[in-house]
């Protein structure tokens, strides 16, 4: 019965609307940071919103292309698709121009575009089908190495080439694995190294490794009669121990401007003008007030204190002219689209279309993490797109094919069986 | 299978989500609604408050005509912090435009050094540039963050003459700033001398704030609030001077290479027609970026140009000082107009002998006396003044005496609205006590007052005011440069009342005193000055000076009856009174009376003009050739 459906009542529409919806709200605001004020229209290509404008055209063109390929191609392209999007982001390392003193652009008639970007849903098939495979099990050693290779190959390719920002962001498939089964433990020591890496930045290493020996001190005492668990407390404490100081030491071999980056974070004093653009993205945020200046009125952004202001930073701009209210309100259409994401391929028969909705998911979520904590100042600065709200032809192109690929895979998901 | 801490792994996904969304969501709550300081560093980022200066009022002279004005020009202002922060300036584009070494650069930062909090506050990085210089900068300004121009005035003297009245303004000194409770930064204009200096109140109007916009370059992008919460500058008010500048221009222009003064006053009002002190300069000199070198130039040369001679330099009067004597005898009536002495040349006071300047019949009563100025007269006048005084010592007499010349204004200051003048000296009994000894001093002892010569000094502006008060019959109004000041938006005026102030001599005594001054011009010493048609009375004085030539002083009134105009000249140098000063004092007041010069005198004039006195002060060329004015294309 459901063969008399046609394409249009398959779509789920419900995230057309809040890509369509994110992306419009992105490009007002693209123009109210890069050009506010002035008397250009909107739509003219010489500044940023007008060609913002021109690749969302571009990006309903595809979008539609999309819909229209049988999405079984993608699951049968999905290794040539990785090769050579790989092959492209080495080929930046050549033939690649300089942006910002970033190697990270390719130049194509007028455009540029970031073939980085387009890695992620290269990875994200190329996983997705490795996992789709029929003995595939994530809680084996053997899986979890083939599937770790497909991660982190493509993410050191990236980051070889120079962008590792978005090389982060494919840690992100991590999440993908965990819901594929890999052991929480993997999940729980990834949070470990992240927090305990923190708290050794901020806090002495000395009393870090103190408490943390109190801790296994009192939980032995507890659990005395096991023997065993005594030395694994023992261990996990020990290892625990040398992954502090060597963090010390991670960080000293870190980049100057890495560092200043942490130090930032952490409150940390810095070189003066070294926080210049968190302290001002801070300040553009903070000045908005509850329901903000209002669209055009933002003087921080109009007077273009914040740098990276249409781009990367573009959150503080919305901050700034929307208030707590319009900033709260994208988060939350964000949390939205990720929940709908989530509840997709938690929906589909194929595992395929599973890991590669929770691939998106994942992406996006991470992207979103990255750049909103980067901005409101409780995330390092990395520099990263906000999805789909963001100034760049390539950020936008590549989230979109991320994104409806997806959507096409759903609506076939009652013809797919894997 | 290991027993699992998450069995729902799509939960556990939601949950980190949400988690994640909540923290931010409550950071945003804390930066834009719970803390209130981001609106005020957003502020701070972007709008500044702007000092907007007022434009300054403007001089006019007696008739109308402009004679000081503003134009305008640009100070290159800088923040450092802001350049540092947009990690510097392009030092190469700014050498070019300015012109200078980039050491210059380097050397212009240190020195703002100087002031406390320097980094954060606009500085003063290239003074004055004309619009021209700007307007080619501004085109480049986004090359220089953290600079800004600011729009100043410099004063603009079309007459190019006054310079000493008219004054100069210059940046404000730490004394100043200190006194001004902070009203004046450094770098501020203020008058520094003459009219700018004493209206600057008036002139100087109140500086306004603006609240403007800046980008992150440092680029002023418009005003804040819709200029709601800016003040506005105002304006400073016009000044109207008394002085007539085409006079003014005559009486410079017959003082050319002389040092001297000319004061000429209207003796009803105590307005000052004209005030010359020679040698001049061209106050378009101290304006602008020239100022400072030429000031230098100014205060180095040996004639002392900045010197204001009429209210500053003190002569002894000589023979001009005869009139006040004969008055003085007049009114205490030790002697009549009918008085005689014989003159025999020379007056033998007790072994002191006074000569007189030239041979003459003995004069057999006042006015001719006055005429032929001659000296052993005005001895035994002044002798009879002290000696003959009915019930009063020496000492008793000479105080009264003294006590009249103090009513003249003479051995104090006038009052003149000029910021310096000194007061000239006429002796007291208490000087000469100290000096001889309490009785110890008689007439002879101080023989040589009764002709103007010994301790009694007077200014140029002493001399005219004494015969202004003469030709007033009695009574003088103190002098001023500034007969009332304009607001310039409401247009109401504000003038002030000046002191009237009265001689102590009764009325009728003038009027023999004013025939003798008459008959000096008529045919005494000073006929060369006669002008047919105007009856002039004056009197020539011939200084004596132990350092040279002696002084030639002139000073008169005209017309006799109806005084229009009392004027005082001093030739440095320039020998008898009839040489110099008095034709000079009679082509001024010919040329302020009949506006022109008749025939018959044009080739005095012509004398007058082209009389060189430097090689007198030993000055082989007129230095203030070289200087150069700012500002002229």
């Amino acid at each position: 019965m459901r063969k008399q459906e046609s394409l249009t009542d398959k779509i789920d529409w419900l995230t057309v609307i809040l890509y369509a919806i994110l992306a419009i709200f992105g490009w007002f605001i693209i123009y109210s940071a890069s050009s506010g004020g002035t008397e250009k229209s909107i739509f003219d290509s010489s500044i940023p919103s007008g060609k913002q404008f021109q690749w969302m055209i571009a990006c309903v063109v595809v979008a539609f292309i999309i819909l229209l390929l049988d999405s079984r191609l993608y699951v049968t392209l999905s290794y040539p698709i990785l090769v050579a999007v790989l092959l492209l982001v080495i080929s930046v390392m050549f033939i690649g121009v300089s942006i910002h003193n970033q190697k990270n652009w390719i130049r194509i008639g007028s455009f540029t575009m970031q073939p980085s970007e387009f890695a992620k849903f290269g990875v994200s098939l190329a996983l997705a089908k490795f996992m789709s495979g029929l003995s595939v099990d994530i809680r084996k050693w053997k899986d979890k190495w083939k599937a770790a290779l497909f991660i982190v190959v493509p993410m050191g390719i990236v980051l070889i080439q120079g962008d590792a920002g978005s090389a982060i962001v494919f840690l992100a498939l991590s999440l993908v694995l965990f819901r594929e089964g890999l052991e929480s433990y993997f999940l729980i020591i990834g949070a470990s190294v992240v927090v305990l890496g923190i708290f050794a930045l901020i806090i002495s290493k000395y009393i870090l490794v103190g408490v943390l020996l109190s801790i296994a001190l009192i939980v032995i005492y507890f659990s005395r009669r096991n023997k065993k668990m005594i030395w694994y407390l023992l261990g996990i404490w020990l290892l625990a121990s040398g992954y502090i100081f060597s963090v010390d030491y991670a960080f000293n071999k870190m980049k100057p401007h890495q560092q200043d980056r942490i130090n930032v974070l952490l409150g940390r004093q810095v070189q003066e003008g070294k926080d210049w653009n968190i302290k001002q993205s801070i300040i553009a945020i903070g000045s908005g007030g509850i329901i903000g200046k209002g669209y055009l009125q933002g003087t921080q952004t109009k007077l273009k204190f914040v740098p990276e202001q249409s781009t990367d930073f573009i959150f503080s701009s919305l901050g700034e002219e929307f208030g707590f209210l319009g900033s709260a309100f994208i988060i939350l259409l964000f949390v939205g689209l990720f929940f709908r994401l989530l509840f997709l391929a938690e929906r589909q028969r194929s595992k395929f279309s599973r890991v590669y909705g929770y691939c998106v998911a994942c992406i996006l979520f991470f992207h979103f993490l990255i750049n909103v904590g980067m901005v409101i100042g409780v995330a390092p600065v990395i520099g990263i797109p906000l999805p789909f709200i963001s100034y760049g032809g390539s950020a936008l192109l590549s989230f979109t094919v991320l994104l409806f690929i997806f959507i096409r895979l759903d609506t076939q998901r009652f013809d797919m069986m894997r | 299978m290991t027993k699992d801490l998450f069995k729902n792994r799509y939960q556990v996904i939601r949950i980190i989500i949400v988690s994640f969304a909540l923290i931010f969501i409550l950071r945003l709550f804390y930066l834009q609604v719970l803390s209130t300081k981001y609106v005020t560093l957003a502020n701070n980022n972007a709008i500044k408050e702007l000092d907007v200066y007022p434009t300054r009022g403007m001089i006019y002279d007696r008739n109308g005509e402009l004679i000081v004005f503003n134009e305008a020009i640009y100070d290159l202002m800088v923040t450092p912090y802001e350049t540092k922060k947009a990690k510097g300036f392009d030092t190469l584009k700014m050498c070019e435009l300015l012109s200078i070494t980039k050491e210059e650069v380097l050397d212009r930062f240190e020195k703002m050094k100087k002031q406390k909090g320097y980094v954060r506050i606009p500085n003063v990085f290239a003074k004055q540039l004309s619009l021209k210089d700007y307007s080619r900068l501004q085109e480049y300004m986004y090359l220089f963050p953290g600079f800004y121009g600011q729009v100043r005035t410099i004063r603009k003297y079309p007459h190019r003459v006054a310079a000493t009245i008219l004054g100069d303004i210059g940046e404000v000194d730490d004394k100043q700033i200190e006194k001004s409770n902070g009203y004046y930064k450094p770098g501020d204009y203020v008058g520094k001398s003459g009219v700018e200096k004493v209206y600057e109140k008036e002139l100087g109007g109140k500086r306004g704030k603006k609240l403007s916009f800046f980008d992150v370059n440092g680029r002023d992008v418009g005003s804040f609030g819709g200029g709601e919460f800016d003040t506005l500058a105002i304006s400073g008010d016009n000044v109207v001077a008394t002085l007539n500048i085409k006079l003014q221009e005559y009486a410079e222009k017959l003082m050319q290479n002389k040092k001297g003064s000319i004061v000429a006053i209207e003796p009803s009002t105590g307005e000052i027609l004209a005030l010359v002190s020679s040698p001049g300069y061209d106050p378009n000199l101290l304006c602008g970026a020239v100022r400072g070198k030429n000031f230098n130039a100014l205060l180095t040369d040996s004639l002392l140009p900045l010197y204001s001679r009429p209210t500053l330099a003190t002569y002894p009067p000589g023979s001009s000082f005869k009139p006040i004597v004969a008055l003085i005898a007049l009114q205490e009536g030790v002697q009549g107009v009918d008085y005689g002495y014989p003159c025999n040349q020379a007056y033998n006071a007790s072994g002191v002998i006074v000569h007189c300047s030239h041979p003459h019949p003995s004069p057999t009563n006042l006015q001719y006396a006055l005429a032929q100025s001659c000296n052993p007269y005005f001895c035994q006048t002044f002798r009879n003044s002290l000696e003959k005084n009915a019930g009063m010592s020496t000492a008793q007499a000479y105080d009264k005496w003294v006590k009249i010349c103090n009513s003249f204004g003479l051995g104090m200051k006038t009052g003149i609205d000029l910021p310096s003048e000194v007061r000239g000296n006429i002796p007291t009994v208490n000087y000469f006590n100290k000096i001889y000894g309490e009785d110890r001093w008689k007439f002879a002892t101080i023989i040589s007052l009764g002709i103007g010569q010994g301790e009694v000094l007077t200014t140029p502006l002493q001399m005219a005011n004494i015969f202004a008060c003469i030709s007033n019959l009695g009574y003088w109004i103190t002098p001023h440069i500034v007969k009332r000041i304009t607001d310039p938006v409401t247009n109401k005026d504000v003038t002030h009342q000046y002191e009237k102030h009265i001689a102590l001599i009764d009325k009728e005594h003038f009027v023999p005193v004013i025939e003798g001054l008459f008959q000096v011009v008529e045919m005494g010493t000073a006929k060369s000055a006669r002008v047919e048609g105007i009856t002039m009375c004056g009197k020539t004085g011939t200084a004596q000076n132990p350092h040279g030539d002696n002084h030639s002083m002139f000073a008169g009134f005209a017309p006799k009856d109806a005084p229009k105009i009392a004027i005082a000249v001093v030739v440095e140098n320039g020998g008898y009174g009839s040489t110099y000063a008095a034709p000079i004092a009679s082509l001024l007041v010919e040329k302020y009376l009949n506006d022109t010069i008749s025939a018959k005198r044009i080739d005095m004039e012509k004398r007058m003009i082209e009389a060189n006195l430097l090689s007198k002060y030993g000055v082989k060329t007129n230095k203030s050739a070289g200087m150069a004015v700012g500002g002229e294309e």
